[in-house]
């Protein structure tokens, strides 16, 4: 195996340039080739890409597809293989908002799976419940809502969560997801527990792609609660701490060499 | 590497340098640091069950089928291992199924799990009766399953070309497929789709990422690799199929026999199966020196061509009366054909033999000019050629064998390699793929000097050396500093095709690189019969052994050994292909012998057409109806390869001997040295060519001559085209591997699996002409003939200037359409609507 | 004897602004570095074998030791990639610690690329947090403009680039080898081993991949010196740990207390079970670690007890279930989120969690038979390190581990069965 040389420097790229009209244009390029440029290797630039196609369209299409291959030089299969393997990139337009409940077991058994079942429900059509990834409203409307079950999102401590735009809803019931969604669909956008102000679907996925460029307000949104900080709280209030450092602890000695 | 290794005195096994020893299943076994496991233990001829596992492919340990115990310093590792990715080690003990509880239930629990979403379809299945699945879960798996629940299902077959089909419920995810085309071929146009248990081989085509209508003008692509159809051989399940055999056959029907490949001239060792007097299939052989255990798509599939519906099954001659063409039986057409030719001879009959023709027959023709006809007008050249490549044929490739020259081993081994006038993958896919891998294991810099980067150059992680048509001998002369030190390794090669003949002063200027550089020449022609063609002297300047048609020693030498008379050889040097075409249409020529020509490879299509028409008296040996036949006074039907047997010698100047592989069921077919032996008899001369092995034993008997003294040529290169109008450009071309050649006939499937066909400019020259991207370009000679051929444009990276286009499209052929070759000049025009 | 709780790394958490540059300088933040840099690399990964700390991603391997497998020159590239790629079921510290602290873990990478002299370092962050997203790349952009990243960092000649990387979905990046496959943008499945990251990782180039809370660590242990840190814990597993409590406790959330401490103490923190409904079973470490239950709260919690018991420390992640849930139903799911995130690559891990999600579902629904636990105890034991890496080691845990202490419960599902398929069948019934 050549080390210095990565293997997709030695293979064959069917991909052809994307007709004029096409959605990604100079822009979109730009941002592409500013992302690539922050990578040893230039494939690594592929996950962020299909984050960035997907702020474009809102799912991961095949003219996407073509698009990563070209600016990359990997062919259209390559980045099928790894568009296919990660659940975040969607295969069908997404709504204005994407609406993930944690249904892993934790999450589940404090609430989660009811949560789920009520959203299905609640914006499912003519008794119909809405399906994994299927989306109540029309995508690229205001107020359209895809949905998903998810797993485990990595805020234990606020089961049962869900995610709008990944943003996190903590601690919630039927109830108040009920209600957060309704309020999506009428255009409002509902501060998250933990997060950003509320975007949608596609702003988030820029910022996945481009993250270097958020913006301070952005940064500053919440991103603890109670639960957070119960430990060092509790700790606070009863005086513990970690031994204190001594002042000035002296580093080992430089190892003699073997 | 033996098994019987020595002992010492005590009786211990002595490990020589580099190698280790270690023990499995009780016994003790040395190995070379580095072999993996599962290739000691099936080398002490212990079996482990293995699907992922493939010698020539990267280790995987995917499978999880080959799991053995190991034990390290005494230690037992805490869990099985792949025997397929762990390397051996010394004082390693390992168990196999054979002696490991634990390793035979984590086998059969391996299988077991495979086989839960493996539909039980093998009675219907190609693969059935050959399938590794099958084998090894009847050696290696549990008579029965415990899996009640649903199973895995797949819409089938998937075609993810038009010649690879997918049945995805049969795969066992080994990777195989997927490993092949992206290490070997350098593919990756099959990749592994989804994740976990929905995971699949697909393609961007079968990928399901949503196609709205914004789209729709960017489906994915299919599986479009030149090598596809390996990946249907080492599937280890019936996942890949082949739509040419799909549901065909049985093996257990199937006749093998081992062959050499007729396709190009590296002579790939291969197996094919027929069934009651047809071709089921090709596949590739193993053999290690040669294609290892890959052959080309072409190689594969284009077989059809041998029971094609235009085959030539009876002797035919012309009805003077009508004019027609009509059957006859051997014996007039044979009395008619001899009587013609000796009629000509008097005036002189050429000789003109392709370049597929086996050892045997070429020498065949070789004799039969000097003998029957008495004349050295004979070349097998159907194509481009010259002097200087006479000369350089001679002086610099003749007799080398794959002792002296430059082999496949060589250029794997090689620090360096320069590919002339040669485009691997289109024109030589085998060498290709010992470029590629060269280039990937051992880090060989490979130049390529032509008009753009190519996918090959791409894929032998090449280095372009960018030449106009018609520079490439200057641009030699003039290699940048590092590129000549490079060359100038010890083991460096030099990769020249065919196509240096078109370039006036390349063959010298590769011949001058060689000499200052110490790089080893590697001549490597399209057609599978051109090296053995030379080597029997079906050349002008030479008889057969490389003996000088001019020497007289030589010539007395031959004309013992042949029981001439003395001075009966002729002496002096005969026409090459080209004259003799100019001769027979001058009607200076009074007849031709034609075998396996088609007139359209000629570099003068026209030329070739007319010197038929004029000349008086042709007779076509041939497979097919061809444009020969159209003025063929009497054709006589000759073998395919599979039919006969006999033999090539590849490139790298190996011997391959074959044997006949099909037997037809509609009678047998006479080889080319049969056919010429009956009709010098006829003629009252003897070839002693009655049968390939008699033509072997003749040629064997006679020897290599004292070798002829040509010196190198020295042909200076011709001046550069100056473009003087607008419009203009010097064209570059080369054929590629499927376009529609004569032993494509009859496979659409193979068609279907050809390249997208364009021309390629520069950004630059296309802006000059005012056309982009997929517009359509019209190329037209540069006298504004009636030809055009048009394709749309791809902008690549061409000089400026140049245009590329292949030689042979379904748009026309640049030869015989625009009566242009590789430097012509030529003009090009927009052709109206978008692509 | 220590304070039941150690802060140390959610220590600032509790400021306002915690994840600005200001607020991190302003509380001993940036001190380290300098510190650091004015050492050769080779005391700072003595320094951090000597701490004994290991690491915080669930394997616990002392991390000094991985360093020093780095290369001791500069002939290649090196590269340190921070695992921030959360997702093991019920784990949930590393997020809140890159949203409150950044600068910890930026500082603390500065310090081990200077270790092991890599010169760019990338965090790979799961990509379904990009608040923690937003805020990485807002500290690294702060601490570039203060001169603590980019070319001659605090005028030490010492260069290094930090990118910030979001994943797109996919658990199995947590595993070191497949987080480098992905992060080369590929599929994210694991590699062959050897060779290992330190020796052909990212672009095949010497690497070390390190988990958040590890990194964080390092400059801490850099100020306080291996006997400050070793003042906490255990003797084989030192320093303080954020243990996170989840599910039916008063007071769910993050606690750091010294390696060591056990179940029965971080509950009193955590104000008891929720409700006073007794405990049935826990995780000690997330869904891969085997089960727990109530005879082990008082196994301390470090890698060598959490291991004599018969599970595992992982990320510590204390998943606390009373005795409403129901173990079967509990290990369905645990291996349905295994078959849904198997990547697909060895047979035993993709087929056998396809084949244990459809018996257990089975079973949930009162269709399984005796039979099917033996045969989901065998699947398991095909499974169990004959895969090609650890998920399919962890996705049988609660399987085994679940019938180990709970059979009964899996029995009883089967009895519903057999008692509805022995009610006498009239013709014609059922159809």
């Amino acid at each position: 195996m050549t080390a210095e040389a990565p293997e997709e420097a030695g293979t064959a790229s069917d991909a052809v340039p994307l007709p004029a009209d096409s959605p990604f244009g100079v822009d979109t390029t730009a941002k592409a080739q500013r992302i690539i440029a922050l990578y040893p290797q230039s494939r690594s630039a592929l996950l962020p890409l299909l984050h960035l196609v997907q702020s474009v369209q809102g799912f991961v299409s095949q003219q996407g597809v073509t698009f990563c291959a070209n600016q990359l030089g990997l062919s259209t299969a390559e980045v099928s293989a790894v568009a296919t393997f990660y659940t975040m990139y969607k295969r069908k337009p997404c709504g204005e908002h994407l609406v993930s409940v944690c249904t892993n077991t934790l999450c589940a058994v404090l609430g989660g799976d009811a949560i789920y079942g009520k959203l299905r429900e609640h914006l499912g059509e003519s008794g119909k419940p809405l399906g994994h990834e299927e989306t109540a409203g029309t995508p690229g409307e205001r107020g359209s809502i895809t949905i998903e079950h998810a797993e485990c999102l990595a805020a234990c401590d606020f089961a049962p969560v869900l995610q709008v735009n990944y943003e996190y809803y903590d601690n919630q019931t039927p109830e108040s997801a009920v209600e957060l969604v309704d309020a999506l669909r009428r255009g409002e956008k509902p501060a998250p527990t933990r997060g950003a102000p509320l975007t949608d679907f596609r702003t988030v996925e820029e910022q996945l792609a481009v993250g270097f460029d958020t913006d301070p307000e952005a940064v500053n949104g919440p991103s603890a609660s109670a639960e957070t900080v119960r430990g060092a709280q509790l700790a606070t209030d009863r005086g513990w701490t970690a031994p204190t450092m001594p002042d000035d602890a002296a580093l080992p000695p430089v190892p003699e060499k073997r | 590497m033996t098994l019987a290794a020595d002992r010492d005195e005590a009786g211990e096994l002595v490990v020589p340098e580099g190698y280790v020893k270690l023990t499995i299943d009780g016994l003790e076994v040395i190995a070379p640091q580095g072999e993996l496991i599962i290739r000691t233990a099936e080398r002490l001829g212990l079996q482990i069950p293995r699907f992922c596992d493939h010698p020539l492919l990267d280790p995987a340990g995917a499978c999880r089928q080959c799991l053995v115990e190991v034990e390290m310093g005494g230690r037992p590792m805490p869990k099985p291992q792949a025997s397929c990715t762990v390397p051996v080690a010394d004082g390693m003990v390992v168990r196999t199924q054979h002696t490991s509880a634990v390793a035979d239930k984590a086998q059969q629990g391996v299988m077991e799990l495979l086989l839960i979403n493996h539909p039980l379809d093998c009675p219907i299945c190609d693969k059935g009766g050959e399938c590794p699945l099958q084998n090894q879960a009847m050696s290696n798996g549990r008579a029965d399953s415990r899996f009640v629940d649903t199973k895995r299902t797949f819409p089938k077959p998937l075609a993810i070309s038009s010649q690879v089909l997918l049945d995805r419920e049969r795969c066992v995810l080994c990777q195989r497929c997927t490993r092949f085309s992206s290490e070997i071929a350098g593919d990756p146009f099959i990749e592994l789709l989804e994740r976990g248990a929905g995971q699949q081989i697909g393609t961007s085509a079968t990928a399901e990422i949503a196609t709205d209508d914004a789209s729709r003008t960017t489906e994915g692509k299919p599986f479009q690799s030149y090598f596809s159809g390996n990946t249907i051989q080492i599937c280890p399940v019936g996942a890949l199929t082949s739509a040419a055999y799909r549901f065909r056959s049985r093996p257990f029907d199937l006749v093998s026999t081992p062959s050499i490949c007729e396709g190009c001239s590296s002579g790939c060792a291969e197996r094919v199966d027929t069934r009651r007097g047809k071709i089921m299939r090709k596949l590739a052989g193993n053999d290690p020196q040669v294609n290892e255990e890959w052959i080309c798509d072409k190689g594969r599939f284009a077989f059809p061509y041998v029971s094609a519906a235009d085959r030539v099954l009876r002797p035919q001659m012309r009805n003077p009366k009508t004019g027609n063409l009509e059957d006859t039986s051997w014996t007039e057409a044979l009395q008619v054909a001899s009587r013609g030719l000796l009629e000509a001879r008097e005036r002189g009959v050429g000789v003109l033999v392709g370049g597929r023709s086996t050892v045997e027959d070429t020498y065949a023709y070789s004799k039969f000019a000097r003998i029957a006809l008495g004349t050295n007008d004979i070349d097998f050249r159907a194509r481009a050629h010259s002097n200087e490549e006479l000369d350089f044929l001679t002086s610099r490739v003749l007799g080398g064998i794959p002792e002296g020259g430059v082999t496949f081993a060589g250029i794997e081994a090689a620090p360096a390699a320069l590919c002339v006038a040669l485009e691997p993958e289109e024109e030589s896919p085998i060498v290709f793929l010992r470029l590629r891998k060269a280039a990937r294991k051992k880090s060989t810099r490979v130049f390529h000097l032509a008009s753009w980067t190519s996918p090959a150059v791409t894929k032998t992680f090449g280095t372009l050396l960018p030449a106009v048509p018609g520079e490439e001998p200057r641009e030699l002369d003039h290699l940048e500093a590092d590129v000549r030190e490079a060359l100038s390794a010890p083991g460096a090669v030099l990769l020249v095709g065919e196509r240096a003949a078109e370039v006036p002063g390349l063959l010298s200027a590769v011949g001058r690189l060689s000499d200052t550089t110490g790089a080893k020449i590697a001549w490597i022609p399209r057609r599978a019969g051109e090296r053995g063609a030379l080597e029997t002297g079906a050349v002008p300047t030479l008889l057969p052994g490389g003996r000088s048609v001019t020497d007289a020693a030589a010539r007395a030498e031959l004309e013992s050994a042949w029981g001439l008379r003395s001075g009966q050889l002729p002496a002096e040097r005969g026409r090459d292909t080209g004259e003799m075409l100019r001769a027979a249409a001058d009607g200076e020529l009074a007849g031709l012998v034609v075998g396996g020509v088609d007139p359209d490879d000629l570099p003068d299509p026209a030329l070739a057409t007319e010197a038929l028409r004029q000349a008086g008296f042709v007779v076509s040996l041939e497979l097919r109806r061809s444009a020969v036949t159209e003025h063929a006074d009497v054709v006589l039907p000759v073998a395919a390869a599979p039919e006969k047997d006999g033999s090539f010698y590849n490139w790298e100047g190996r011997h391959r001997p074959f044997d006949v592989a099909l037997h037809r069921s509609d009678g047998t077919m006479l080889p080319d040295c049969r056919v010429l032996d009956t009709l010098a008899i006829e003629m009252d001369a003897d070839l002693f060519t009655q049968t390939p092995t008699a033509a072997a034993d003749d040629l064997r008997r006679i020897g290599r001559g004292r070798p002829a003294t040509v010196s190198t040529p020295d042909q200076p290169a011709a001046p550069t085209p100056t473009r003087n109008r607008a419009n203009q450009a010097v064209l570059a071309t080369w054929r590629e591997l499927l376009d529609g050649g004569s032993l494509q006939v009859e496979e659409p499937h193979l068609a279907g699996t050809a390249r997208d066909q364009y021309v390629r400019m520069s950004a630059n020259t296309a802006r000059e002409v005012g056309l982009g991207q997929g517009q359509l370009a019209t190329l037209s000679s540069d006298v504004d003939g009636d030809g055009a051929i048009r394709l749309p444009v791809e902008i690549a990276d061409l000089p400026d200037g140049v245009v590329w286009a292949p030689a042979r499209s379904e748009a026309g052929r640049l030869h015989r359409d625009l009566g242009v070759a590789h430097g012509s000049l030529v003009v090009i025009r927009g052709g109206g609507s978008e692509a | 004897m220590t304070d039941k709780l150690t802060p140390v790394l959610t220590k600032r958490w509790l400021s306002p602004n915690s994840w600005t540059l200001h607020t991190y300088e302003q509380l001993e933040g940036y001190t380290a570095l300098p510190k650091a840099l004015r050492a050769e690399p080779e005391q700072l990964v003595q320094l951090v074998k000597d701490s004994g700390l290991r690491g915080r991603g669930g394997a616990g391997f002392p991390a000094g030791v991985k360093w020093g497998f780095m290369p001791p020159n500069e002939d290649k590239p090196h590269y340190l990639v921070i695992n921030a790629d959360e997702g093991e079921p019920g784990t949930c510290k590393d997020i809140p610690l890159m949203m409150a602290d950044p600068h910890s873990l930026i500082e603390g990478c500065v310090i081990a690329s200077y270790a092991m002299r890599a010169h760019h370092c990338f965090i790979y962050v799961r990509g379904e947090v990009p608040h923690c997203i937003r805020r990485l790349n807002a500290a690294v952009r702060e601490a570039y403009q203060a001169g603590y990243l980019g070319t001659n960092i605090l005028g030490s000649g010492f260069d290094l680039d930090i990118v910030v990387h979001a994943g797109a979905g996919a658990y199995i990046c947590g595993e070191e080898t497949a987080l480098l496959d992905s992060l080369e943008g590929r599929r994210g499945q694991p590699r062959l081993k050897p060779p290992f990251p330190a020796a052909a990782g990212l672009y095949g180039q010497p690497t070390t991949v390190n988990n958040v809370e590890t990194i964080a660590s390092v400059p801490y242990i850099v100020n306080g010196g291996s006997d400050w840190f070793r003042g906490m814990g255990t003797e084989k597993s030192p320093g303080p740990k954020i243990f996170s409590i989840s599910g039916h406790v008063e007071k769910p959330g993050q606690y750091e207390a010294p390696l060591g401490t056990t179940l029965r103490e971080l509950l009193e923190l955590a104000g008891g079970m929720k409700d006073g409904i007794p405990l049935k079973f826990w995780t000690p470490g997330g869904s891969s670690t085997p089960l727990f239950t109530a005879e082990h709260l008082d196994v301390p919690l470090d890698f060598e007890g959490a291991a004599e018991a018969g599970s595992m420390l992982g990320t510590t992640a204390l998943q606390i279930f009373n005795e409403t849930v129901s173990v079967p139903w509990a290990v369905m799911k645990w291996t349905q989120f295994y078959e849904h995130e198997s990547c697909g690559k060895c047979t035993p891990c993709r087929e056998g969690t396809y084949w244990l999600a459809q018996i257990l579902e089975r079973m949930v629904d009162g269709r399984g038979t005796e039979e099917d636990i033996d045969t989901l105890l065998d699947v398991c034991d095909n499974v169990l390190g004959r895969s090609f890496c650890a998920l399919g080691d962890g996705a049988v845990s609660p399987i085994t581990s679940g019938i180990k202490y709970f059979k009964d419960e899996f029995l009883a599902l089967c009895e519903q069965n057999r008692a509805r398929n022995s009610e006498p069948a009239l013709a014609g019934a059922g159809s």
